[in-house]
């Protein structure tokens, strides 16, 4: 059976497997755009907070994805709680970094001019600093997606959602006449969703960055 | 209900100053379409200290300004007049000392409620770059909820206002704008909720002369028309001669070294540093104290490119002068004709004529007259108002006249003050200031 005999076959299996590996990377990025926006709004006015904030998220990126999901299926269980939290967490630090590189860049006087024409501190973050700091973000949080596109093959390893669970397949039976297409299938199938995810991010950020500040 | 507003805890530094608040901001909602002019300032010994820092970047500042007044903050960098300037809107939080905006003491109010009734304008205009023109100029009057219809009338008024055209100019992002358009639309911002008070921190400093010469003469002709209070920071002194009703020069420590009219200023600096700040030149610089609206602007035969050649023909023969000024359909200066010129482009406007490359407002300084009329090889330039209209001329003949007079009055001002002073003396007084501020004010 060639590869293009083994999709025809499986595409059901395929699309359903792309379809939850897409839509838990996308839920988890968007619990981490939040959560990572936040973050760098809370801490970016303090050199201190930016720091402690950017090295903690950074050292969670250093930890072995399969290490990280083996060392949550004891606290959270097998399928999707570990793939969730492991995921939010990887996607952190792109997004955090970019939301505080990005709040810090804003031109101080611009800061001061919505200061001086009486803009309250809400109304100046959301309607002056993040606006301005959108397309940085917005940059973080593509490298995030990318990542997390790969690393939530990994999920597979803790009986999660997507696409990894075709590679593992394929990985656990080598030398059945299958193994090849399958591995084949599930890291093409990731490379096209990543693909497809940074269209729909170029396309957001036409829609999204006013006129005024796109380059 | 007293107790169910919100911002009654942050002005809660007495009833009295509650009250006044009121009467501000009910002035300011009933005359808005037709401006509110300006309200008083006082500083009384307005201090700010850093920590860590045994002298005191602004030190024991007082001063009164008067409603609708142009009070220029002048001095080196550094002295502290843009702090001083920030204090007044409490962008910086001053360590001692009151302030007071037509009667009413700010300094313990919310600073956001405060900020709105004070326009600040600033170096670079400080435009927001991901809003439009418009979006940027309708900002205060939005947080301060106009409805969306005034909004929109107010953005259209405001962009007229600085001499911009609001079909071409609305929905324009800053960056689309030069520096001298973002400027202006930085200060119809500033205008836009039509606050009493405009605070300019070294707005053009960034711009390029010509352009800043240009700001400057709209500044003056919006302050014409709108009575502001107006408090500006420089440190350029003849900015400050040309747009100050009054100039405070500063010293280190933003101590006041003279406060006081620009001619008194420049005919009487109260100390060497006063005069050292002036510079060489006074005399030229006295040139800047007068404006084109002062001298006679003499009437000129003018035809417009619409009419029909005939009637061109006729004015050019029937004129006493040697030519006549053509303007163009918005009837703004467009070419100079003379006799003949017609002929030798046989007929055609479009090739008669050689074209006005210099106009000045009536809020240009006489400095800047001599400067067109000199570079003119007729020794004329053309008197321009609102969007550029044709409104006179002024010739070299005029501007000699009109110099004699002033350095002649000037002179007799001196020997009348120098006479004052004696007698001041001679009285014993310790008045020097202002019997010199009421002998120079302005004739």
């Amino acid at each position: 059976m060639n590869f293009w005999d083994f999709l025809g076959s499986r595409h059901q299996q395929l699309l359903a497997d792309a379809y939850q590996h897409a839509s838990a990377v996308f839920q988890c990025m968007v619990v981490a755009t939040l959560i990572g926006v936040l973050i760098g709004v809370l801490t970016y006015r303090s050199d201190w907070a930016g720091n402690v904030a950017t090295l903690s998220t950074s050292a969670i990126l250093t930890i072995p994805s399969l290490a990280m999901i083996g060392l949550l299926i004891p606290i959270l269980g097998l399928g999707v709680p570990p793939t969730v939290t492991a995921l939010t967490l990887y996607g952190l630090l792109p997004i955090v970094r970019n939301s505080i590189v990005g709040l810090r860049g804003v031109d101080p006087a611009l800061v001061d001019a919505a200061k001086g024409i009486g803009m309250s501190r809400p109304a100046r973050l959301l309607r002056v600093e993040l606006p301005l700091a959108w397309p940085p973000i917005l940059t973080g949080i593509r490298v995030s997606t990318q990542m997390l596109m790969g690393i939530a093959a990994i999920a597979a390893y803790a009986s999660g959602p997507g696409l990894g669970n075709e590679i593992f397949r394929g990985i656990a039976s080598l030398g059945s006449k299958n193994a090849l297409n399958q591995v084949l299938a599930g890291t093409l199938g990731i490379i096209v969703l990543a693909l497809l995810f940074d269209a729909a991010y170029v396309l957001l950020g036409r829609l999204t960055i006013p006129r005024g500040i796109r380059v | 209900m007293s107790e169910t507003s919100v911002s009654g805890s942050g002005s809660g530094s007495g009833s009295s100053s509650g009250s006044s608040s009121g009467s501000v901001s009910d002035d300011n909602r009933g005359e808005a379409s037709g401006g509110t002019t300006g309200a008083t300032i006082e500083l009384e010994s307005l201090t700010k200290r850093y920590p860590g820092n045994p002298q005191p970047a602004v030190e024991n500042v007082s001063m009164e300004i008067k409603a609708g007044e142009t009070v220029i903050f002048v001095g080196p960098s550094g002295c502290g007049k843009s702090t001083t300037l920030k204090m007044i809107n409490r962008l910086i939080e001053p360590s001692g000392g009151r302030i007071r905006i037509n009667g009413e003491d700010v300094t313990d109010i919310d600073p956001v409620k405060l900020r709105r009734k004070v326009g600040y304008a600033i170096q670079s205009s400080g435009l927001f770059p991901h809003m439009t023109v418009a979006q940027n100029i309708a900002l205060v009057p939005k947080m301060i909820g106009w409805s969306k219809a005034r909004i929109r009338d107010r953005v259209e008024e405001m962009l007229d206002l600085v001499g911009l055209d609001a079909g071409e100019f609305h929905s324009r992002y800053p960056r689309q704008l030069s520096g001298g358009q973002q400027q202006r639309v930085g200060v119809a911002r500033a205008l836009a909720a039509d606050p009493p008070v405009l605070l300019m921190d070294e707005p053009f400093g960034a711009v390029d002369p010509i352009t800043r010469d240009h700001l400057q003469d709209e500044l003056i002709r919006l302050q014409h028309e709108l009575h502001k209070t107006i408090v500006f920071v420089t440190h350029d002194f003849d900015e400050a001669i040309k747009l100050g009703d009054r100039i405070a020069v500063l010293r280190e420590r933003s101590h006041i070294a003279q406060f006081d009219t620009p001619e008194a200023i420049l005919t009487n600096p109260a100390d060497d540093f006063v005069s050292g700040f002036v510079g060489a030149g006074a005399a030229l610089k006295r040139l800047n104290l007068t404006r084109v609206r002062d001298v006679g602007i003499t009437d000129y035969p003018t035809v417009t490119v619409e009419d029909p050649l005939q009637d061109i023909f006729d004015r050019l023969r029937e004129s006493g002068t040697n030519e006549i000024l053509l303007l163009d359909r918005r009837g703004r200066p467009y070419k100079w004709l003379r006799r003949g010129d017609l002929m030798r482009a046989r007929g055609s406007l479009a090739r008669a004529g050689t074209l006005v490359h210099d106009t000045v407002t009536r809020d240009a300084t006489l400095r800047d007259a001599l400067e067109a009329v000199l570079t003119d090889n007729a020794g004329r330039v053309a008197v321009t108002g609102r969007r550029g209209t044709y409104e006179g001329v002024v010739d070299m003949e005029t501007l000699m006249n009109s110099v004699h007079e002033l350095l002649e009055a000037d002179r007799l001002d001196a020997l009348e003050h120098q006479h004052d002073l004696e007698e001041t003396r001679a009285t014993q007084t310790h008045t020097e200031q202002e019997g010199f501020g009421e002998v120079g004010g302005r004739a």
